[in-house]
């Protein structure tokens, strides 16, 4: 078996965002680990995510002058985990807690991530 | 669940202390912590031979258990390195208690020193970046405590003029503590006005980087008044953990001195109510609403109402954080053992010019990581046995 951060960065080079979930539980795991936080089961499937999210919470980490201000978020899957990524496309004062957004796989860093779009 | 056998009052601190906070150039951590410790344990008439447990966590030193023993010559029985971030000295003072009843020790010190500002100028980091927050640069810690505080915000009505009363509140206190590194006034209006870092936290919203050490010595209560004219008590002590990473913060405005808290005054049998003062780990402005809110002093969602109007400032209606905090005492890296030290100083009577009126019961609250590790220790006075 891939180990779990090495499947989910080969998924996402594959242009897929996937998450793990447990097939005794049904609950949706992330980031992806070896056992299921709780439950220790390690009979974990990756599934194909929604995609659909909801801002948790925000930041503008201030970067002047140095550089641009950056957004920073807490992101609520549809699926019921949370993960820290950032919106764009709108500047980042303008992210607001409860903004429905969609995730896209992005490169930072030459590596791919997931951000998000205003829904 | 197992019944809470901890030793109320079977163990107390009979010697505290501090050393050089605010700039200590050419001093190294272990040299700070080193002073801050036999600084302490001659406030009680000992010396480092008299000690036979150690308890430290530095964070540029894992070995730091090992680094203090060969510092002071001390042949410790016991070593406790605990490292759940600041809150780790409240967790220390727990396992001392313990050990101490169980008879596995007679004098435990515990320890911090840190010369992070004038040796690196900047918190000292002891852990990597977690992999799946660092590619979005989040600027850690404050960037997660302003994401608790914005969550407040917006769940409760959390307003940043309420947010600054604490730093306000902080500053008035530290005026009164000559240690303090910051004593000028500070209003409102400065801290809504100075630079922001992390929306909606300003820099001073944000706890200070300086030097410093503190240390306090515990023995068993029936050799505590040998050594000390007024001994803290160690009531209860308890502590909690939810998370490591802030993406992994079960609900960014409910923290675990919600569990730490009750724990804790269920074994000192007491209640908020009793308590005279406090003092809360303030890393950023945003934890001293939650720790009022979670420790039980003030409904969920009500805390910020709660420090309006100078409530928790010199003269309000309930003293937190009588030394300044680490809003505007010091905070050389983890304060944890900077809030023991002035809860046991306030007991002790020994407070200076910030000194509270007959202090019978004394809190101390340590938080670490991102809000991740909670631990309360409530201290008291002979009278409370």
């Amino acid at each position: 078996m891939t180990p779990p951060d090495q499947a989910f960065r080969a998924f996402l080079e594959e242009g897929r965002f996937m998450l793990q979930r447990s097939r005794e539980t049904g609950r949706f795991v992330f980031y992806p680990r070896v056992a299921e936080p709780g439950t220790g089961c390690t009979n974990l499937e990756w599934v194909e995510a929604s995609g659909d999210g909801i801002v948790y919470s925000t930041t503008v980490v201030r970067n002047q002058p140095k550089a641009p201000d950056h957004n920073v978020a807490l992101i609520e899957l549809a699926e019921g985990v949370r993960m820290m990524s950032r919106v764009e496309g709108i500047p980042p004062e303008l992210v607001a807690i409860g903004m429905p957004v969609r995730a896209r796989i992005a490169r930072i860093d030459d590596a791919p991530v997931i951000v998000f779009d205003p829904a | 669940m197992s019944s809470d056998a901890f030793p109320r009052g079977g163990a107390a601190i009979v010697g505290h202390a501090t050393f050089g906070e605010g700039l200590s150039p050419g001093y190294t951590s272990i040299d700070l912590a080193a002073a801050a410790s036999v600084k302490a344990l001659a406030s009680a008439g000992l010396t480092p031979s008299d000690v036979d447990a150690l308890f430290i966590g530095l964070p540029d030193d894992f070995l730091s258990g090992l680094t203090l023993a060969e510092y002071l010559g001390v042949r410790p029985k016991l070593t406790d390195n605990n490292r759940t971030g600041g809150s780790a000295f409240q967790t220390h003072v727990a396992h001392a208690a313990l050990a101490l009843a169980a008879g596995q020790c007679d004098v435990a010190l515990i320890a911090y020193g840190s010369n992070q500002k004038s040796g690196a100028g900047k918190l000292v980091r002891s852990s990597q970046p977690p992999t799946y927050e660092g590619p979005f640069k989040p600027r850690m810690p404050v960037s997660a405590y302003a994401m608790a505080a914005a969550r407040h915000m917006h769940q409760y009505g959390t307003t940043r003029e309420q947010l600054a009363e604490v730093a306000v509140a902080a500053r008035r206190w530290a005026m009164l503590n000559p240690a303090a590194a910051m004593r000028d006034p500070l209003s409102i209006a400065d801290v809504l006005g100075a630079r922001m870092v992390s929306d909606p936290l300003t820099t001073r919203d944000c706890c200070l980087v300086t030097d410093g050490a503190a240390a306090v010595v515990m023995v068993r209560a029936d050799r505590a008044k040998d050594l000390a004219a007024k001994p803290a008590y160690v009531l209860g002590a308890a502590s909690a953990v939810t998370h490591r990473d802030i993406s992994s913060m079960p609900d960014l405005t409910v923290t675990g001195a919600a569990e730490s808290g009750p724990r804790a005054f269920a074994q000192a049998g007491v209640t908020p109510a009793d308590i005279d003062v406090l003092q809360l780990y303030d890393a950023f402005t945003i934890n001293t609403i939650l720790f009022l809110e979670d420790l039980g002093f003030c409904p969920k969602g009500e805390g910020g109402r709660f420090v309006e109007g100078g409530a928790i400032a010199p003269g309000g209606r309930l003293a937190v954080n009588t030394n300044g905090g680490g809003l505007s005492y010091c905070h050389p890296g983890m304060f944890g053992l900077f809030t023991i030290v002035e809860a046991a100083a306030q007991i002790a009577g020994a407070a200076g010019e910030r000194q509270q009126d007959a202090v019978e019961l004394a809190l101390a609250h340590g938080n670490g990581g991102v809000l991740a590790s909670q631990a309360t220790v409530i201290l008291g006075s002979a009278t409370t046995l």
